[in-house]
């Protein structure tokens, strides 16, 4: 699988190409500002990049931005963004396009090299990889007016999972119930939130949008 | 521009100002008594707390003209200049009111009061005696005879409404001229000298700056101690069980893979209260979306609904974004914590180069900045910069603060997304 990393920080780019590689990935490009990245994206077409957010020259949110406006090129360009910190703000705005292949992850998630490499996949794969610490954001505000209110704690529960990008199987896995039970579940969720059965996929990602929404 | 906004009030207005500036006069007059009494009684001892009880008072009527002619042109308001009286010590107290250059010039005002009674005056009797004329001449009132004659059938009554008419045009006409010499001359006397306000300003620069020095600190130190009890203290754990694990991984692997793991987490654990701290010192949105990301970013992690306005055309200086986005993180927190609000809004815009900030929720109210409080901590925080917080909080709600920043605003920044909301 080809891959595009951008990070800043040598130390860290050296880290992440090691990682990579030794997982199979062919690294096309591994470029350390907004400008190359915007580059590097809209040449090589990787299969997944893999995005520092701060990034030179403005050493603001350089590479969530090129990563928007390289996805908005070519659309469903699977990005995944790495950060020292997560903000629900940044989360929205990559979900936005409703088209999936996206996710957002803090730094530190590397640490479990399983779950990362995982994570890396499945946002290749056009699915979802969104941080437990935004989704546990999303927990603590009680108030959920709206269609969310109508959510039962367990479908609730089904749906934090789905936002951090599990699949049936892994959020059954995790939850200690049946697949079957999951897909019942996800189809109350997607009524509840109403959205009409179209490619399921998709359908994830919006539910997921609502939730981070939080409305 | 000041003078294009010059106060026009309409003639009932006039009058109605020059009535409030007659009884202010009035209560002058009378305590002209008593402050000679007090002069005359502090030559003895027992004469001071006189002097105390009417220099506050003298204070107090001086204050409340002050704010007459403040509304009579908002565009040139009348501080008062008072030297702080302290709270107890009764020949401090004293002291600092004979020796205030301010009392001085009260009682230069005190004394001319009586030529601001009849520049008042004159309107007022051209005005009084002309509707007395006038209702005498159409019978509607008794008492004595104008001019000692009564005017007996229609022609002469309306050849009486004539000079009534005359005398009241003249004094509506007088009113607008003498209330601007009336404000022009007080102005004068009450508005405090360039000295004095200087002084106040001095004095005040340099409480708020030993506050932000106080603060910044505090902040240090905080900051020190948590990196030394945290961060600084797993980076040491971390290396002993790196370094035990390195010595046993030949021998026994197992308990080195459980070490290496434990080595792991305490690295992740730093790293959460690192991030902790940043957030603290300068939140990473704040650095890069500025205070329009940023606040919009607060807002969505806020458990109450929140609807943020900002009409920013640039960025405020660093330190200015930073006290300014802190005062909004804890007047959010404040609302969720005691207001039992259901809504708050936060509108952020600029204007006369300032920065201006409205927090507003719809929650019981009664909030008060009392030393100690989180309000007072903010206002302790914007007094370093010179700016203003106001607290509408009436019980029952809503709580409406208002803060205010003098700063310029740095040339536009374009970041495509932070356009959407």
């Amino acid at each position: 699988m080809r891959v595009v990393i951008a990070e800043d920080l040598a130390l860290l780019r050296e880290g992440l190409i090691k990682l990579l590689q030794a997982h199979d990935f062919t690294v096309v490009a591994a470029v350390d500002n907004g400008p190359d990245l915007h580059k590097a994206l809209t040449h090589h077409h990787p299969d997944v990049a893999v995005v520092d957010v701060r990034l030179p020259p403005t050493f603001t949110d350089e590479g969530l931005q090129a990563a928007i406006s390289a996805r908005a090129q070519i659309p469903g360009l699977p990005i995944l963004v790495l950060s020292q910190h997560v903000e629900q703000l940044y989360a929205r705005e990559l979900l936005s396009d409703d088209t999936g292949g996206v996710g957002y992850l803090l730094k530190d998630r590397v640490f479990d090299i399983g779950q990362f490499i995982e994570a890396v996949r499945r946002v290749a794969a056009g699915g979802t990889a969104m941080d437990p610490a935004v989704i546990s954001q999303l927990l603590a505000r009680q108030d959920s007016q709206g269609p969310l209110g109508q959510l039962t704690p367990r479908e609730r529960e089904v749906l934090s999972e789905m936002a951090e990008g599990r699949s049936n199987s892994a959020i059954a896995g995790r939850l200690y119930i049946t697949e079957k039970a999951v897909s019942k579940h996800i189809n109350n969720i997607f009524t509840k939130l109403d959205l009409p059965p179209s490619s399921d996929d998709s359908r994830r990602v919006l539910a997921v949008l609502a939730y981070l929404n939080g409305q | 521009m000041a003078t294009a906004h010059h106060h026009r009030a309409g003639p009932l207005t006039t009058l109605a100002y020059l009535f409030l500036l007659l009884s202010q006069n009035i209560a002058a007059l009378l305590l002209l008594p008593l402050v000679i009494a007090s002069a005359v009684l502090s030559l003895i001892w027992i004469g001071l707390p006189f002097v105390i009880l009417t220099g506050h008072l003298l204070r107090t009527l001086a204050d409340s003209q002050r704010r007459t002619l403040t509304h009579l042109d908002h565009h040139r308001p009348v501080h008062s200049g008072y030297r702080p009286i302290p709270p107890t010590g009764i020949n401090r107290r004293a002291s600092v009111i004979i020796t205030d250059p301010a009392t001085w010039k009260d009682l230069l005002w005190l004394i001319t009061g009586t030529v601001n009674i009849l520049l008042i005056a004159l309107p007022l009797t051209l005005i009084g005696h002309g509707t007395y004329q006038t209702l005498h001449a159409l019978g509607l009132t008794g008492g004595p005879a104008i001019y000692g004659y009564t005017p007996t059938d229609t022609t002469e009554r309306l050849l009486f409404l004539i000079p009534a008419t005359l005398l009241i045009a003249l004094g509506t006409t007088l009113a607008t001229p003498a209330l601007r010499l009336y404000t022009a001359f007080n102005r004068l006397l009450l508005q405090p000298s360039e000295k004095a306000r200087l002084t106040a300003r001095v004095a005040h620069l340099a409480t708020s700056r030993a506050n932000t020095i106080d603060t910044q600190a505090a902040e240090i130190r905080r900051i020190e101690r948590d990196l030394h009890d945290g961060a600084q203290a797993r980076l040491v754990a971390l290396g002993m069980n790196l370094g035990m694990a390195e010595q046993i991984v030949e021998h026994d692997p197992a308990t080195a893979r459980a070490m290496l793991a434990e080595a792991r987490e305490t690295t992740r654990t730093a790293l959460i209260e690192l991030r902790d701290l940043v957030r603290g010192i300068h939140p990473p949105v704040l650095v890069e979306r500025g205070l329009h990301g940023a606040v919009h970013a607060l807002a969505l992690t806020h458990h109450l609904p929140i609807t943020v306005t900002v009409t920013l055309p640039g960025r405020p200086a660093d330190p200015v974004e930073s006290a300014a986005y802190f005062a909004i993180a804890e007047l959010l927190t404040n609302t969720a914590k005691h207001a039992d609000a259901t809504h708050a809004w936060v509108h952020i815009n600029h204007g006369d180069d300032r920065l201006v900030i409205t927090v507003t929720d719809n929650g019981h109210g009664g909030a008060d900045a009392a030393p100690g409080s989180g309000l007072a901590g903010i206002r302790r925080r914007i007094d370093a910069f010179d700016g203003t917080m106001n607290i509408t909080s009436p019980t029952g709600g809503p709580t409406i603060v208002t803060l205010e920043i003098p700063c310029a605003l740095s040339s536009p920044k374009t970041s495509p997304s932070s356009e959407k909301d």
